[in-house]
């Protein structure tokens, strides 16, 4: 329990469903403040479903349906006052496949400012770079910022989007398996990247990779079927979960 | 052992039937060409190409109908560019899947199988007669627009349908609106499929001859349009009224094929100027 701490966003009551297929079943969950909170579970348990119903990215599937709440700053974001568009500029996305527009690295980077409605060069210039330089890549593409960024490998490739998704200055970033389709050393990067960034942001991440979810995050929520089974601080997790179930999938007995 | 000769048997006939497929093809493709340059080429000339048709149009050149045919190709995919993209977009990013839509739908490609001559009626009873537009360039431009109109929706939409949904994703977690999406991220990478598709249509149109028959085609005109009010010659219907209406069919034979060369090299040349483009556009997009 912490709740001592800042909430950032806070889940309750969530029931999800795609058509007539419920994936989510009454998940209610806190998200701490400059915490990274690893999901994870077995492949179809709802995590990555869960974390679009944070920024409402299922919105774009037809036919899903949410019922209860997401509390982000007071308000319910599936409350009839809010405005998508402006709840996606503050809570950023980093996808599963690094994807990279087919634009330049600058203008890749520069995409959230300009439809935002920057317009100063010299602004977006030092926006672009400052960003690059948070998700560590600046130094590898700081020579190449015209050409395209898919001629970088996968894991430049994804700190390219996780610069891209920094610009727009969010408060919360939610990372879909952003390691799975990178070699090791590009995840080792990506994981060192995570931690650094929590300093400063909220970081929500769902992983297959236990180790991973060991090494980087603060809490850790594991679901199953679509339902949340247990929550905790990672070390006791890792160490004395409560639950025989929890225990069996982190120790790789099952899933 | 035996099955093993018999699989042995059935891939050599698979790969024999289909290689001879490919070869039909290409020698039909090879035959029709080369009769056409074999018995067109002759009359190719400077002349041929800017002068007016003389002596009952047994003699001279084409230049009225290559100048007819430009503009009517010009008017149709001015109509049916803007028309058909925004359409497309309509149909792929905002329509959904509803009863509607499919009926919609099935409209144009049902639009796509209608044979060109009911276009020529249709352009005749509406353009020609109703607006009152008259046998012209816009009539004419009108019809064919129409014409190639789901000839550029199916492209434009395929186009659509191929832009990764992950483009669409990544936009949208970033704050875009919907239409900031579409007109940055997802236009711009359909774009090279969208003008190939549309400069196909292009060459449809200036190669038919049914729909601008009654709405613009003139038999013979000596003068050049002056507005799109005026009727003018076209390549393909002067190619029809030489080898069925004139007086001296087997006299202007040569200049029947001379003109179908020149239709079908301009309409090559077309095509082949929408390779090169969507090959550049597809670099600078990689």
């Amino acid at each position: 329990m912490s709740t001592q701490k800042d909430i950032k966003i806070s889940v309750k009551n969530l029931d999800f469903f795609y058509g007539k297929d419920q994936a989510l079943f009454n998940i209610s969950i806190d998200f701490v403040a400059n915490n990274v909170t690893a999901l994870i579970g077995p492949s179809g348990c709802g995590k990555s479903t869960l974390l679009r119903t944070l920024n409402r990215m299922n919105d774009i599937i037809p036919g899903t349906r949410v019922k209860g709440d997401v509390i982000f700053d007071n308000e319910n974001i599936y409350g009839p006052k809010i405005d998508v568009v402006k709840l996606r500029r503050r809570i950023g996305m980093v996808f599963q496949r690094p994807n990279p527009f087919p634009k330049t690295i600058f203008n890749d980077v520069a995409y959230g400012l300009k439809i935002n409605g920057m317009k100063n060069r010299t602004e977006i210039r030092d926006r672009v770079e400052h960003s690059l330089k948070s998700a560590a890549v600046w130094d590898e593409v700081q020579t190449r910022l015209n050409q395209s960024a898919l001629g970088l490998s996968g894991g430049q490739q994804q700190r390219v989007c996780i610069a891209r998704a920094l610009a727009i200055e969010p408060e919360i970033i939610l990372m879909d398996e952003p390691a799975s389709a990178l070699d090791p050393i590009a995840t080792q990067k990506i994981e060192e990247l995570i931690v650094e960034l929590k300093q400063k942001y909220t970081i929500i991440i769902v992983t297959h990779n236990m180790q991973q979810a060991a090494r980087v995050s603060d809490t850790t929520a594991f679901f199953y079927i679509g339902k949340l089974i247990e929550t905790g601080q990672t070390d006791i997790m890792f160490t004395r979960p409560k639950l025989k179930q929890t225990e069996d999938y982190i120790t790789g007995r099952f899933g | 052992m035996k099955i093993e000769t018999r699989r042995q048997i059935y891939e050599f006939l698979g790969l024999f039937v289909i290689r001879l497929s490919m070869l039909i093809i290409v020698a039909s493709m090879v035959l029709i060409l080369g009769f056409i340059v074999y018995r067109g080429i002759g009359v190719i000339s400077w002349e041929f190409l800017t002068q007016q048709p003389t002596d009952s149009m047994t003699r001279g050149g084409i230049f009225p109908a290559i100048v007819g045919t430009f503009y009517l190709v010009l008017g149709a995919i001015t109509v049916s560019f803007p028309l058909g993209v925004c359409s497309a977009i309509y149909l792929n990013e905002y329509a959904g899947n509803g009863r509607v839509i499919r009926i919609v739908r099935f409209g144009i490609n049902s639009l796509a199988g209608i044979p060109s001559v009911v276009f020529g009626l249709f352009g005749l009873a509406v353009f020609v007669v109703y607006f009152g537009f008259g046998s012209s360039i816009l009539s004419g431009s009108l019809t064919l627009g129409l014409l190639i109109l789901p000839v550029i929706i199916g492209a434009s939409e395929e186009a659509l349908k191929a832009v990764p949904m992950t483009y669409r994703e990544a936009s949208l977690a970033l704050g875009a609106t919907k239409w900031q999406t579409i007109k940055n991220v997802v236009l711009p990478a359909a774009l090279p499929g969208i003008l190939t598709g549309s400069i196909l249509g292009v060459g449809r149109a200036a190669g038919e001859t049914a729909p601008i028959m009654f709405t613009a085609a003139a038999f013979y005109t000596r003068i050049l349009p002056r507005s799109i009010f005026d009727e003018v010659m076209a390549l393909p219907y002067h190619i029809y009224v030489l080898a069925t209406a004139g007086t001296h069919i087997s006299q202007t034979r040569p200049i029947q094929y001379g003109t179908a060369l020149v239709l079908i090299s301009l309409v090559l040349g077309v095509n082949t100027i929408a390779i090169v483009l969507r090959a550049r556009l597809r670099k600078r997009h990689r």
